[in-house]
């Protein structure tokens, strides 16, 4: 962890050299984020609703779907560019250090003008949270709380699932971005308004559901069942089976030998 | 011209190669594609009346606009280029008896039609074979496709001509990053690559398709379902050619300017 601190303290010394870079692409993180957060705010101000979610409501589902995504991207990194990582040879430096594999591609990049995501997620949560109409109790907060680490823990997952394929193969892999980049846009509404087999395929296959669709009817007092509101600990076990890859991945790798 | 031609080959073959990324990009096109009209489908649901377009219409623009992507996205650059800027090797570019505009702009033109004839079919196959709502429609008659092609093509030079004015940027700022991403955030917002522009409150529209922009994704994919039409039509059109021609003669005017004063860096 100690190691880990040091890393992180690298890399913002490095980002901060080049300061109006680094502005400009927090400002333009926050500025693709608002161009989706705006259509929903017109898409509403046209329709009203959709499926029984008023624009607060599904304010609550963008802010933490957003904000789960603004971590993940902004600390694995080094997954999200692991393409580079193996065929400029970084991966063999790794392969030889003393240290965990995992660990290493971690700190290996942590991008912090993802912040400008973030600020975006937190100020929609901070404006969501009293107007969404949700009866907040310390169980609700919770619910909240684990929204956040399943959604990290899924994207998290997602990024790793995506370096584990480049051990595989390298090409074709943008199919990929239909779960990471689609998973925050399609994230943005409650997966049930796409429709039942959606939904289905997003709570088996890729868990977006179980922290986004089934707390929140927890959080917004549609069910009691507290089996809706413990839902994204199960999403928490979508990074078994990308772990299992991944380890599959480091096995099979041989050098491209540059 | 012959020259240019070649360039133009050799570009598009080039672009042609990339088969396997073409088909993980069609199938992440048609999911994009499949779940924007699911979210559309859910929001006219809720309330009919609100919706500004017929939802075939909508379909149809939103399966265009994911088959014809290379086309309008301006996040399809040439980085090459940016990287020559940077380098200043451009400067061997300067050395070639071409010009320089030209060149650039017929090779992002092969680059994006490449990419879109590689994708363009099968998603559009898919797409008209989709049960209804989801799937598209035919165009109405000969004519009306035939003004879309036109207009698309209209479409397509005018996102050339904005992009070449985005590379010549990075003469005086000789950082891309920065201008891109602005670009990126506010291009795909302002000519309907998120949501279709009606669907915008009427005043904003109003000055909205007046905008360059509207004259990228908006005004072509509306064309093909007859949502523009009659004198409205002539006027997008021609609202179209009028925008290509102020981005050519900037973009022009701006690498003359930028070549006047260019510095060319180190050894």
């Amino acid at each position: 962890m100690t190691l880990y601190m040091k890393y992180l303290a690298i890399h913002l010394k490095s980002q901060m050299q080049y300061k109006v870079s680094f502005t400009l692409n927090a400002v333009g993180q926050f500025l693709i984020a608002f161009s989706v957060f705006i259509s929903v705010f017109f898409m509403f101000s046209r329709f009203g609703s959709v499926a029984d979610f008023t624009y607060n409501q599904v304010l609550l589902c963008f802010a933490i779907v957003l904000m789960a995504f603004a971590i993940s991207e902004c600390f694995f990194r080094g997954f999200d560019t692991f393409p580079s990582t193996i065929s400029n040879g970084e991966f063999d430096r790794i392969m030889v250090r003393p240290r965990g594999i995992v660990f290493q591609v971690l700190a290996s990049k942590i991008d912090l003008s993802r912040i400008g995501r973030l600020v975006q997620a937190v100020v929609v949560l901070i404006y969501a949270i009293p107007t969404s109409g949700v009866v907040w109790s310390p169980l609700k907060v919770i619910t909240l709380v684990l929204m956040l680490l399943g959604g990290i823990a899924v994207f998290s997952s997602l990024f790793v699932v995506y370096a584990a394929l480049c051990f595989f193969t390298i090409e074709g892999l943008e199919f990929m971005n239909i779960f990471t980049d689609g998973g925050r846009e399609f994230g943005t509404y409650p997966l049930s308004i796409y429709g039942k087999e959606i939904l289905k395929f997003f709570t088996f296959v890729v868990p977006l559901a179980l922290f986004q669709y089934f707390p929140l009817l927890y959080l917004l007092g549609r069910t009691d069942n507290l089996l809706y509101m413990f839902a994204p600990l199960f999403s928490l076990l979508f990074s078994l089976p990308a772990y299992l890859l991944w380890r599959l991945g480091v096995k099979r790798y041989t050098s491209t030998g540059s | 011209m012959k020259k240019y031609l070649s360039f133009f080959t050799i570009r598009f073959l080039n672009g042609l190669q990339y088969r396997a990324a073409a088909v993980a990009g069609m199938a992440t096109q048609f999911a994009w594609g499949y779940m924007r009209i699911k979210m559309f489908l859910a929001f006219s649901k809720a309330n009919p009346a609100a919706m500004p377009m017929e939802f075939d219409q909508l379909a149809s623009y939103i399966w265009l606009q994911q088959a014809f992507l290379a086309f309008f996205a301006v996040w399809i650059l040439d980085n090459e280029i940016f990287e020559e800027i940077r380098s200043g090797n451009v400067a061997y570019e300067l050395c070639r008896p071409l010009d320089l505009y030209n060149l650039w702009f017929v090779k992002n033109l092969a680059m994006r039609l490449s990419r879109a004839v590689l994708r363009c079919f099968p998603i559009l196959f898919i797409a008209l074979v989709l049960p209804k709502p989801l799937s598209m429609s035919l165009p109405q008659s000969p004519a009306s496709l035939i003004l879309f092609l036109i207009s698309l093509a209209l479409g397509l030079f005018v996102s050339v001509a904005f992009c070449m004015v985005l590379y010549i940027t990075t003469f005086f700022t000789l950082s891309p990053a920065g201008v891109r991403v602005m670009a990126i955030s506010l291009v795909d917002f302002l000519s309907g690559g998120i949501i279709p522009l009606p669907m915008l409150p009427e005043k904003l529209l109003f000055f909205l398709e007046l905008l360059p922009f509207a004259s990228m994704t908006n005004t072509p994919l509306r064309v093909y379902s007859g949502h523009i039409a009659g004198t409205e039509l002539a006027f997008s059109l021609g609202l179209q050619l009028l925008w290509l021609t102020v981005l050519v003669l900037l973009g022009r005017f701006m690498m003359k300017r930028a070549l006047t004063r260019v510095v060319v860096q180190g050894g």
